[in-house]
């Protein structure tokens, strides 16, 4: 594979910021930024001033220093410009961004086994806030607008075996509000299926707390109608010794922009965070994640592939992974792989790493974006296969990784099903 | 018995510079049973033959016919041309991302016999075939030849011939860049898929080194495009010991095909 390997590596912060004491451009002694009162789960010192970001001594650049805040009046208006924004065309938000979300949220329809509870509470409910502060305008605007939200509770201890579908159906394209809480109580074992479909223009708040020991895994499947937008914040917060998968799936909508982060709260936590996105002509899919490692001996694994055809086709990964000082002991590493299968098409993909401390386990980062080209299909057509099996094994095969990993059979199969269905909608 | 026969072959290729005709005139008729040697100095256009034969989109025919038992090769797209029992091992196999050995063996085999193959057997004849081309049995659960090195990717080749059983096997320069302990690996596969007697083979090389191994019945040399001279095996132990030299020196390419037509005739 011709291997266009696009990596940025962004180790301590930046050495244009003398300001800060003690930065070096090796990006160590950092101490100063995380010594005293970040000890926050749910963000930086920023989380506390509830106002414009960069909490005392976090430069901009770090994600650290990342506004979070449940006023919308916090956040202004977006340009473009801001580094958060800039892959993302705007215009295609439909007012998600600018407007009062005040359109029918998306239907909420939840089957879930029994023993797993679910509510339907207002916006006073006191679990709303407990796993997320908005990060972004648009998840901000969801928040200030959304009217009630579905609560999913995994009690403690219980072990549920079929998974807990949530079927989320758009209600047509009047910008909306959702709200969603799953919380998997401690010990507790669960697979939640978050299955967009329909046509909505909805901006998400999805807030996720996963309990001391519990082993929860979030699939959020996007196979929305072509004329949706849909921005998504699912923010998960971590327990002590628990383990989160979380799998986003991309695969309908012209813009889909999912933020997923992952918060330590206590040591021993493990996070895997894999996607699958395949874009056509016209879609632009982005992904944009954190991983905030702020305590010890914490794992993550981040994994996204995506595949690409047709003109204007875009996808954007930008993976964060940020170990902080008192992170000694993390294990991390990320990966983004793209396929571009035709012409026309492109995939932005930015991983960031940020390490504050040295007294860790590991820590990688990778990105390589490649393409199908015509010498790939020459080999395997020379050896009798028609051009469409080609791509489709190619891409199969690609694809296939994160599949693997669902493990939820039933889901498995669509899935697959689904990737045969996009190639063969698109080929050419 | 088969006959793929190349008449009369020009091919071009598009360059910045323009169009360049690489072939000026072909003309080649290969038998089942037959081994056919193509020599050649480096740029005297033998891989744009093998390439063309397969169908390389990169390769324009501007003239002249490739038939294959009377059928029209030309009009066949790359696919068809494999199915119809034509195969190019390549000088340089492409690693293919995604795709596992084992599901691309079983998914070619399938497309070129229009069956697939009863799993039992293939699976054994994977294996015996990998075993006799001293391939590593864990190969097929990687990728198609990525991170194999050059040796491994032309053993691969091999065993993908000795797999796909075609009428014809185009070999490109699989002699180039194996060692020795390599090259008789690969040429004792080669003549195990000659001796089952259902094919005919060009085999395309820069060294007359391979041919100890594998015998030729019929070397063609290659100068500029065009083939100068032929002959029995005879003509590679020439070959050897004086090298392509010859063929450049004095007033070119044409004159030397025209000085041994004539000596022919």
């Amino acid at each position: 594979m011709t291997e266009i390997t696009t990596e940025k590596a962004r180790i301590g912060a930046p050495s244009a910021q003398p300001f800060i004491n003690g930065f070096t451009e090796e990006g160590e002694s950092l101490s100063p930024i995380n010594s005293t009162e970040s000890k926050a789960p749910l963000a930086g010192a920023s989380a506390k001033s509830h106002s414009h970001g960069g909490g005392v001594g976090i430069p901009d650049s770090s994600r650290a220093g990342r506004l979070t805040s449940y006023n919308l009046a916090d956040f202004k208006p977006l340009t473009g410009m801001e580094e958060d924004w800039r892959f993302t065309p705007l215009k295609r938000l439909r007012g998600l961004h600018t407007d009062a979300l005040t359109g029918t949220a998306p239907e909420v329809l939840v089957t879930a086994p029994l023993g797993v509870l679910v509510e339907t509470v207002d916006r006073n409910d006191n679990r709303i806030g407990s796993a997320a502060i908005p990060e972004d305008r648009v998840s901000a605007n969801a928040w200030e607008n959304f009217t009630e939200a579905t609560v999913i509770t995994v009690p403690a201890e219980a072990q549920v075996a079929d998974e807990i579908s949530v079927l989320i159906t758009g209600q047509g394209t009047e910008a909306s509000a959702q709200h969603i809480v799953i919380e998997a109580k401690k010990f507790s074992k669960a697979v939640v299926v978050l299955d967009h479909q329909g046509t909505a223009v909805v901006s998400q708040n999805v807030e996720i707390l996963v309990g001391d020991g519990a082993d929860l895994t979030v699939i959020s499947l996007q196979e929305w109608h072509d004329d949706s937008v849909h921005a998504s914040s699912q923010q998960a917060k971590l327990g002590r010794d628990a383990k989160f998968k979380h799998i986003v799936v991309s695969l309908g909508g012209d813009l889909v922009r999912m933020t997923p982060s992952a918060r330590f709260t206590a040591t021993g936590a493990e996070v895997e965070l894999l996607g699958l996105y395949f874009a056509d002509a016209g879609q632009h899919l982005e992904q944009r994640l954190f991983v905030d490692h702020s305590v010890a001996n914490c794992k993550s694994n981040v994994l996204y592939k995506g595949a690409l055809q047709g003109k204007n086709a875009h996808t954007v990964w930008v993976g964060d992974v940020l170990i902080r000082k008192e992170a000694e002991g993390t294990d991390t590493y990320e990966a983004n792989r793209n396929l571009v299968l035709t012409d026309g098409a492109r995939a932005d993909s930015v991983p960031n790493l940020e390490i504050e401390t040295g007294l860790i386990e590991g820590a990688g980062h990778a990105s390589a974006t490649g393409r199908f080209d015509d010498e790939h299909l020459f080999y395997l057509m020379a050896r009798g296969i028609s051009e469409e099996v080609a791509r489709r094994l190619v891409v199969r095969g690609f694809l296939n990784e994160i599949i693997q990993k669902i493990k939820v059979p039933a889901l498995e199969e669509r899935l697959t099903a689904a990737v045969e269905r996009e190639l063969a909608a698109t080929n050419n | 018995m088969s006959t793929l026969e190349i008449k009369d072959l020009h091919v071009s290729i598009d360059t910045e510079q323009g169009t360049k005709e690489i072939l000026k005139g072909v003309s080649l008729t290969i038998k089942t049973g037959e081994t056919h040697a193509i020599m050649g100095p480096n740029g005297s256009g033998k891989s744009t033959l093998a390439s063309t034969i397969a169908g390389h989109p990169r390769y324009n025919v501007t003239g002249g016919t490739i038939t294959l038992d009377g059928e029209d090769v030309l009009a066949m797209s790359v696919d068809e041309r494999a199915r119809a029992g034509l195969f190019l091992a390549m000088q340089y196999p492409v690693e293919v991302p995604g795709v596992s050995m084992t599901n691309f063996l079983r998914t070619a085999k399938t497309a070129i016999d229009g069956e697939a193959p009863s799993l039992r057997h293939w699976t054994k004849d994977v294996k015996a075939a990998m075993a006799q081309l001293r391939i590593d049995a864990d190969f097929t659960q990687r990728n198609v030849n990525e991170g194999f090195s050059g040796g491994e990717k032309k053993r691969v080749e091999i065993l993908q011939l000795e797999l796909f059983k075609p009428r014809f096997a185009i070999l490109d320069e699989t002699d180039s860049g194996l060692d020795v302990d390599a090259l008789k690996v690969v040429s004792e596969g080669v003549n195990r898929a000659h001796a089952e007697g259902n094919m005919g083979t060009l085999l395309i090389t820069h060294y007359t080194r391979i041919l100890r191994y594998i015998k030729p019945d019929f070397v063609h040399v290659f100068v500029d495009g065009q083939v100068v001279e032929e002959g029995g095996p005879e003509l590679a132990d020439r070959l050897e010991e004086e090298g392509y030299d010859r063929y450049a020196k004095g007033a070119g390419a044409a004159s030397i095909a025209a000085a041994a037509a004539a000596a022919q005739a």
